[in-house]
């Protein structure tokens, strides 16, 4: 073999530009949510379904697939976790199974 | 066929040095078993061993396709080339699963596939031997995915949230590659003795490669303690080996073939099968560059990604295109 590993001088193609970003959502069944599953970069969204398609879907994982542009994803701040999400612990009330029903009552 | 889960227990907090207060909040919350999710403070150091990590890996699953590819139109049969292109596929698969997990770390794609082609990245050292008979084929799938899944279904409960849902995906999908293996690897040796002298002789050549697959041994392998500590790495190289070793020598005994390993035998004090020593030279060699097959390797996979490069321009101008048109008329949107 004469061929020589590549080094960056030498690289004809560097890749440079990546496609953009995409966010892949699948439907596994009918009747359920569409379920995030991974992302992948494509030149666009039709492209984006196409390649979603064989890389998530070669074991019928999915009947219905929706993507969307990552960078149109607006994440809750992870440091706003506590403000956000801890008060709720202290509202069990909101939970069926706070209220204690007698058992002559029967199922409610 | 391996894809249970293996419990080894919360990982030691103290087991690391920390620096700032951020830092001890982060190993506190690797010893709760936390996962970490990308937005999440996570030490630098951290971040850039997962980024090494995990970016190897993606190359191994793509490089891993080159010397199976090239027998897919070899194959014996119909059933044994879609079978070989169905496996190959998963490969690619396992490479965007894992690029991707590295992208959420703040590394670009373009920087990955860069270094990888620049020779600056490394990939797995197996991926460097010849396929030079169909036998070959069978063996990379029985011993090279079994060692393979060996080492990832601990992976599937590493620290990083991304890594491990890829490493999930992967282990799913890998048990089909490991049977599909021994299926070829049994047919030969259930067929004419010029075809399980085949397969014999191919085990000869791979048994080694597939041991040196794990890595060093712990005592040579000074990053493992920091690894464990973060909740990266959950058994040891010994140990996986050992038990990737203990569950393929009966294997080996059911198909009648023998492994070159004449210090190979059962330790009934252990409870293990003993090995004999492994060549580390060969290891170091390949891993740097001068296998029998790494500069071919990379000179296919430079090509590939060359050859592809008018098919990227096309779809980039039709993306363009596509989207000045949706501009002028939005009835023509063709994704809804
Ligand atoms: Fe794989
Ligand atoms: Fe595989």
């Amino acid at each position: 073999m004469s061929a020589q590993p590549a080094n960056p001088a030498n690289l004809a193609n560097p890749a440079s530009r990546d496609w953009p970003l995409f966010e892949v959502f699948i439907r596994s069944k009918q009747g359920l949510d569409h379920k995030h599953v991974g992302s992948l970069h494509a030149s666009d969204a039709a492209h984006a379904i196409t390649l979603a398609r064989d890389v998530y879907t070669r074991r019928q994982e999915g009947v219905s697939i929706w993507v969307v542009p990552s960078n149109a994803i607006t994440a809750s701040a992870p440091e706003q976790k506590a403000e956000n999400f801890d008060p709720m612990a202290s509202k069990i009330y909101r939970h069926p199974t706070f209220y204690d029903i007698p058992a002559e009552v029967g199922h409610m | 066929m391996y894809t249970q889960a293996i419990d080894v227990g919360p990982v030691d907090a103290t087991a690391s040095r920390s620096t700032t207060p951020q830092d001890d909040e982060f190993l506190k919350r690797i010893a709760r078993d936390e996962k970490i999710e990308p937005q999440d403070p996570m030490p630098e150091a951290y971040r850039k061993t997962l980024i090494r990590q995990i970016s190897q890996h993606a190359h191994s699953e793509v490089v891993g396709m080159l010397p199976e590819g090239g027998w897919i139109t070899r194959a014996p049969s119909l059933k044994r080339k879609e079978i070989l292109l169905a496996k190959v596929q998963d490969e690619g698969g396992h490479g965007l699963y894992l690029y991707s997990a590295a992208e959420t770390l703040g590394v670009s794609r373009a920087e990955l596939i860069d270094a990888l082609h620049s020779g600056k990245a490394k990939y797995s050292s197996i991926f460097n031997y010849e396929t030079a008979t169909w036998a070959d084929i069978g063996t990379i799938g029985w011993l090279v995915d079994g060692a393979a899944i060996m080492n990832q279904v601990p992976l599937c409960r590493c620290s990083y949230g991304p890594y491990a849902r890829a490493m999930i995906r992967i282990c799913k999908e890998e048990s089909f590659h490991q049977r599909q293996g021994f299926d070829i690897v049994r047919t030969l040796c259930q067929g004419t003795p010029e075809q399980k002298a085949m397969a014999q002789e191919s085990i000869n050549r791979w048994w080694w490669p597939t041991l040196m697959m794990f890595g060093p041994h712990d005592a040579d392998s000074p990053h493992t303690g920091q690894a464990t500590a973060w909740g990266i790495k959950r058994i040891t190289n010994d140990d996986l080996r050992q038990k990737f070793v203990d569950v393929t020598v009966p294997q080996a005994e059911f198909l009648g073939l023998t492994l070159p390993d004449p210090d190979l035998k059962w330790n009934a004090a252990r409870g293990h099968y003993d090995i004999g020593r492994i060549n580390w030279d060969e290891f170091r060699r390949v891993v740097n560059g001068d296998g029998p097959c790494n500069a071919e390797r990379m000179h296919d996979r430079v090509k590939a990604f060359d050859d592809g490069a008018w098919v990227r321009d096309a779809a980039a101008a039709h993306a363009a295109k596509a989207a000045a048109r949706y501009a002028t008329s939005p009835d023509t949107r063709i994704a809804a």
